[in-house]
């Protein structure tokens, strides 16, 4: 009997890796910092093998310089790296979005702030994956929780990255990094590829930034013919910088509409056990791990437990999320952080519904224990 | 015969986005002249311009670019560099040229360069050089000689100067040469002679502030400023300078230094198909 050649035992950062060449990425560039090294070093080792440019640049500001200038050219990138190169990719992170450059960035969390913990996972960077660059952008991330889904999730990274002219967010943590598990990669045989749409050198008079009608302006590819300007300012359908208030405000509802245009693609939910739940358990990443066995236990104990876990942070699902905790009297929140996504629980719930936090961020993950404390001691309030 | 002279004739308006003008820059300014001395090397070397990348950063020399009928992107301060690094690393048949300033080039993008220059991708880089920060106003800059007047240093500079040449053989660029923008034709060949050069091409061009840093420093109109440069009035107060570290090599012009040092992407290829062999 020949052994399923499919089934790989793989760390999390090894499987990103694979997943990103899988995806189509040809070019990464990057920094080494931990918890995250491991996918650089995966990256030197395979991208010379498919045709690819591994380079490891001087700086965290300058992988992703190269990752957006890579792709400018017409070529995949990728860059990965955690909380502190996190921080300083942000100016270009929002170059990326103002100027719909697609890209994939992967921040393995580690403690923070600062140089923090660099060596214990940590789920801090929520908000800054939101909100880190400055002016109002559009945000896409997503949180893995297994080794297969970090491959998965990879894959759907640049897929939306190029559907959707924008620099996509992979946020996991020291876990889920170096955790090893057995991938089956039949799962991703057939899996779909998407390339963004190039311009056609034949066109005449086209705009760089011209709404299709769906939102996603068509790019040109260098050398294809149409010789366009790229700018970091706002610029109007033509690429070049206007302060016209009416031009600016067309180009600023499309760049903040284009993602909300295609929730339908861009969400992605795992909801168990939520139809009859009292209580919903709202959680991402390694920590949604632990709060589906405490599901699994509460639900021994006779309390009517659900989970609700968004793989896509950003934009939160806020139907799905609505429609699973519609009629829960309590929403516990297991966060490693003293309370990032729980803003956002707090602000879609309904009046009747408790929201609570678990917040345990001191260099361990969180407990499925943990998570079944908070709700007996919640719910004996009531 | 004459209409193939003037066929091969260089001709600004085939290069420049008509369209954009009148451009932004300042009367005086001696970025337009950089610009045309640029221009004119890429058509004397064929270079297509669909093929043509253009790079810059954040201030005057910055917006440069965008006049250039080619492609052309306007990246983030300091890091036009970094970008086209990634930028010709995918796409190694576009012809790279970098635009940066001083204050892009030497402070805040102070790290690409030396890195830009020890990796010696082929890349062509123009500096221009106008001693201050002049988009933002006129604050002093790595390459503000000493004792002159800038919005952030009311009493005269203090600070040793940034030799930028010094500052690339030391890092390792493959071909450096510095020009003033007075000596157009002379400009011109060495950006050509850099553009044809396989690695990392450094070329600091000598501009002009009239507006903010001349007109601070009763420096005169822009003739008077180049015609001072050509004097060798940075040369002057270069020479002020004690540190030992900063002291430049005066106001040397033309190819400075040229080396064959191996091209990192040819390396890159060449490195890894003979490791993945073996």
């Amino acid at each position: 009997m020949s052994a399923n050649q499919n089934l790989q035992n793989l760390q999390g950062n090894h499987a990103c890796a694979l997943a990103a060449i899988r995806a189509g990425c040809r070019l990464y560039a990057g920094y080494p910092i931990t918890p995250s090294s491991e996918i650089a070093e995966s990256m030197s080792a395979e991208l010379p093998k498919v045709g690819g440019v591994f380079v490891q640049m001087e700086d965290e500001i300058a992988s992703m310089g190269a990752v957006i200038g890579a792709s400018a050219g017409g070529v995949k990138a990728m860059t990965a790296t955690s909380g502190p190169g996190f921080s300083l990719k942000q100016e270009n992170l929002g170059y990326a979005a103002l100027t719909e450059i697609p890209c994939v960035i992967v921040n393995v969390m580690r403690g923070g702030p600062s140089t923090g913990m660099p060596t214990r996972p940590a789920q801090g960077d929520i908000m800054q994956a939101r909100w880190g660059t400055h002016g109002d952008h559009p945000t896409l991330v997503l949180a893995p929780w297994s080794v297969e889904e970090v491959y998965a999730e990879t894959i759907r990274a640049f897929n939306l990255a190029e559907l959707l002219r924008t620099p996509v967010i992979i946020l996991f943590d020291e876990t889920i990094g170096h955790l090893v598990e057995t991938v089956d990669l039949t799962h991703f045989l057939d899996l779909e590829i998407t390339d963004r749409k190039w311009a056609d050198s034949k066109t005449k008079g086209f705009k760089p930034y011209a709404d299709p009608g769906d939102g996603i302006p068509v790019m040109a590819r260098p050398g294809d013919g149409h010789r366009v300007h790229t700018t970091g300012l706002t610029h109007g359908e033509n690429g070049f910088p206007t302060q016209d208030a009416e031009l600016v405000a067309q180009f600023m509802s499309r760049l903040l509409g284009k993602i909300e245009k295609h929730r339908d693609e861009v969400e992605h939910i795992d909801v168990r056990h939520c139809d009859d739940a009292d209580v919903v358990i709202v959680a991402y990443g390694i920590t949604a791990r632990a709060a589906h066995r405490a599901v699994g236990m509460l639900r021994e104990q006779g309390v009517r437990a659900g989970l609700f876990r968004p793989l896509t942070l950003w934009p939160f699902p806020e139907a799905a999320f609505k429609a699973a905790t519609g009629h829960a009297d309590l929403v516990l929140v297991p966060e490693m952080n003293a309370g990032q996504l729980i803003l956002e629980v707090e602000r879609l719930v309904s009046e009747k519904t408790r929201v609570a936090g678990v917040n345990i961020f001191f260099g361990d993950p969180i407990t499925p224990q943990q998570i079944v404390e908070k709700a007996e001691v919640e719910l004996n309030d009531e | 015969m004459m209409s193939d002279v003037a066929q091969n004739q260089f001709n600004i308006k085939e290069y420049i986005r008509q369209d954009l003008f009148p451009h932004f820059m300042c009367p005086g300014c001696g970025h337009g002249i950089a610009l045309r001395a640029l221009l004119n090397a890429v058509h004397d070397l064929d270079i297509d311009k669909n093929k043509l990348a253009v790079v810059s950063g954040i201030g005057c020399s910055g917006r440069v670019g965008a006049y250039i009928d080619a492609n052309t992107f306007h990246t983030t301060h300091g890091r036009p560099l970094a970008f086209a690094t990634g930028l010709k690393l995918a796409r190694p048949d576009l012809e790279v040229i970098v635009i940066t300033g001083d204050g892009d080039c030497l402070a805040i993008g102070g790290n690409h360069m030396i890195h830009a220059c020890r990796r010696n991708l082929n890349l062509t880089c123009l500096m221009l050089n106008n001693e201050v920060y002049g988009m933002t106003g006129g604050q002093v800059s790595p390459t503000t000689s000493m004792d002159r007047f800038t919005t952030t240093t009311q009493y005269g500079n203090y600070e040793p100067v940034f030799d930028a040449c010094k500052l690339a053989e030391g890092a390792g660029a493959g071909f450096i040469g510095r020009e003033m923008t007075l000596q157009t034709p002379a400009l011109r060949d060495l950006i050509k002679e850099a553009i044809s050069h396989q690695g990392f091409s450094f070329v600091e061009v000598l501009s002009d502030c009239t507006e903010v840093f001349g007109r601070k420093n009763d420096l005169g109109e822009s003739a008077e400023m180049v015609l001072a440069q050509k004097a060798g009035y940075r040369s002057d107060s270069y020479g002020t300078v004690v540190d030992e570290p900063f002291k430049p090599r005066g106001m040397q012009t033309g190819v400075l230094l040229r080396t064959e040092r191996p091209e990192y992407a040819a390396t890159y290829q060449q490195h890894n198909a003979e490791k993945l062999k073996q």
